[in-house]
């Protein structure tokens, strides 16, 4: 707790030349209960502005969890949530998602029964607030509001290179490019924070490459802050600047890849727990 | 080959958002319109307007509207009859009430005094979901019928229970009551359809129709990528209720003009509109439209062909009808959810690229 306050004066520059600034999120005493399961124990980290930090952990260590308390899925027992300097009183997913949190889902989760554009459109609610009354209309402002946001899904298409898909309906997507899709629709929102559930998870090593340089890019280009849990230590040590290391809802590790990777604990809870 | 989308590039994404994006259709569209509107009332008469024009126009309004709620937001409806007497009662009441008022404004009244009771009725969607939330809506449809079967006052304590609707006039015509002719009526309730068809083409088209397809759905991702999923199923309910109340004061008011509760918004309204949705397709508004075409026009032509022309009896054809709409309805579930609407659009897309698929 201590060490992230001294870290929101500091402003450090990454081995290969990006900011990376004060903290934006930071999670104090986090403990979170499921009847008798303790998914997460009094967990302290911080995500700093600019950084691509990394939760890992064997399955079920509540890296999930934690992603679900800081958009507000989940609501945990104890603990503080501070965003934008401010803490967080309790709130509703939706309304953390209009301040800027937006993310991905471990099991896929789009809109099924619509297109790929409708679907990254989808994720650009939060700036379309247009009232039912001039939509009905539609001619005059709607229809600007909806021109205005289908230029900027239209350059997330661009970006992730997904032009050829743009009208087809998601469900029949294979499986990398509706991760691909998902990754749009929370681009889309334009967040400051941006939560990744294993975004590579089955995927095979040409479309984890793909991705890796997608999520590189979005931090690089739009500077864009990006908490992801991920199985794979070496697309870890790629991505990350720092990483937490979960184990059975505690937390055993936190620092940079070489410091996280020569760390004993963190060594004897992978033993055994193969990190495909 | 006439129809074609190939070498139709769209340059801008206002005129890639269009309705009708194919040129062919606009012009199909635009036409149909014009002949709705300048060629059908010179030919209309009381059979036309009765068996098949104006229930077509009205159950087109309540169609589009139960679409919004259930194929568009998810949330299964079985109380639209009941939603519809809401409608129809208001508009009566307002009828009697205020004699001087406009006849669109009591049919108005009826779709907001709708609205609000559809939203009462919805609020229960946000803790319960599927088989439940259709119980829900199934006994509003049961109480409602029975409400205005036993409170006198909505009925204006008349002898038989009926409501009927006194003669009001638009522009100088009579559009409800006896004197009321078939071109007034049809124009009337087209007028309707086509501005509540438009303004649920535009809700649906933008920001609120993915709010609600977003709920349908996923609705734990709608909720975190930023849709309130209680004002997303509110309005749903509310936009859908008021055309489903719309519908309802204009089956009383226009189409009918006297009713008894039970028998003209009884359940079987309710399945009626779900069948139609179903059959043209869910999520669709043109699909809203050729579902209620096709529910309104088959049992005439069927009537028309086993009984006049094979020579069978009524009754027979009757169940004859059953028969064919049970397996469509079955087939329409199992084959293709999204219905008429959606096999018109697989043509489409074969035909389009034809002769080269590729
Ligand atoms: N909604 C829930 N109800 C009950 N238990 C849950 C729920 N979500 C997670 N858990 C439990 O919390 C623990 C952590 O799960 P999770 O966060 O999904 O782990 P991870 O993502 O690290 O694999 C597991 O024991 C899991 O069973
Ligand atoms: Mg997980």
């Amino acid at each position: 707790m201590t060490v992230s306050q001294d870290a929101a004066v500091q402003e450090t520059i990454t081995p290969d030349g990006r900011t990376i600034g004060g903290v934006l999120m930071e999670m104090r005493n986090i403990t979170l209960r499921f009847g008798g399961v303790v998914a997460i124990e009094d967990i302290s980290f911080d995500i700093r502005q600019g950084e691509i930090r990394a939760i890992i952990g064997p399955n079920g260590a509540g890296k999930s969890s934690m992603l679900n308390v800081i958009n507000g899925f989940y609501h945990p027992q104890d603990g503080e949530v501070w965003y934008k300097g401010a803490i967080r009183g309790p709130m509703r997913p939706h309304q953390i998602a209009a301040q800027g949190i937006a993310r991905t889902f471990q099991n896929i989760a789009l809109f099924h029964g619509m297109s790929t554009l409708d679907n990254i459109m989808t994720g650009r609610l939060t700036h379309m607030k247009t009232g039912m009354l001039s939509q009905s209309v539609w001619f005059g402002r709607a229809q600007r509001e909806e021109t205005e946001n289908r230029a900027f899904a239209e350059r997330i298409i661009d970006f992730l290179e997904i032009q050829s898909i743009r009208k087809t309906p998601v469900g029949r997507l294979p499986y990398g490019l509706q991760k691909r899709v998902e990754l749009g629709r929370a681009l889309a929102a334009e967040p400051s924070l941006l939560l990744l559930d294993e975004p590579m998870a089955g995927m095979n090593v040409e479309e984890k490459e793909d991705m890796s340089r997608f999520i590189l890019d979005v931090n690089d280009e739009f500077g864009t802050t990006i908490a992801l849990i991920e199985h794979d230590m070496g697309v870890v040590m790629d991505l990350a600047d720092r990483v937490v290391v979960m184990d059975y809802g505690r937390k055993i590790g936190d620092g940079s890849p070489e410091e996280v990777r020569n760390n004993k604990a963190v060594i004897d809870a992978y033993l055994g727990v193969s990190s495909d | 080959m006439l129809y074609r989308e190939a070498g139709d590039f769209k340059v801008s994404y206002q005129a890639d958002q269009q309705t009708f994006p194919i040129r062919f259709d606009r012009l199909f569209f635009w036409a149909l319109l014009a002949s709705a509107y300048f060629v059908v009332p010179f030919f209309i008469n009381d059979y036309w307007a009765n068996a098949v024009l104006l229930p077509f126009l009205i159950y087109g309004v309540a169609s589009i509207g139960l679409n919004i709620l259930t194929g568009y937001c998810g949330q299964v409806s079985l109380g639209s009859g009941g939603f519809m007497a809401v409608g129809a009662y208001t508009c009566y009441k307002m009828m009697t009430a205020f004699p001087d008022l406009n006849l669109a404004f009591c049919i108005l009244a009826g779709g907001v005094t709708t609205a609000i009771v559809g939203i009462m009725f919805g609020l229960p969607s946000l803790r319960i979901k599927g088989f439940y939330l259709a119980v829900v809506t199934l006994a509003a449809q049961f109480f409602l019928v029975w409400m205005f079967n036993k409170v006198p006052w909505f009925y204006n304590y008349s002898a038989t229970g009926m409501i009927s609707s006194p003669e009001r006039t638009m522009f100088g015509y009579a559009i409800t009551g006896p004197n009321a002719t078939p071109a007034a009526t049809y124009l009337f309730c087209l007028t309707f359809l086509v501005v509540l068809a438009f303004l649920g083409r535009n809700l649906t088209r933008g920001s609120v129709g993915r709010k609600w397809m977003a709920i349908r759905d996923m609705d734990i991702a709608a909720e975190i990528i930023g849709v309130n999923p209680l004002m997303a199923k509110i309005t749903a309910f509310g936009v859908s209720s008021f055309y489903v109340g719309v519908a309802g004061a204009m089956i009383f008011s226009v189409y009918l003009g006297a009713v008894e509760v039970t028998e003209a918004f009884g359940i079987q309204k309710s399945f009626l509109l779900l069948f139609m949705i179903i059959i043209g397709g869910l999520g669709s508004i043109l699909g809203s439209l050729v579902g209620a075409a096709f529910m309104v026009l088959m049992p005439v032509l069927l009537k028309n062909i086993m009984v006049n022309s094979f020579g069978w009896a009524i009754d027979i054809a009757a169940h004859f009808e059953f028969i064919i709409i049970g397996g469509l309805i079955v087939f329409f579930l199992i084959v293709e959810p999204h219905g008429l609407a959606q096999l018109w659009r697989i043509i489409k897309e074969k035909m389009r690229l034809w002769p080269f698929p590729h």
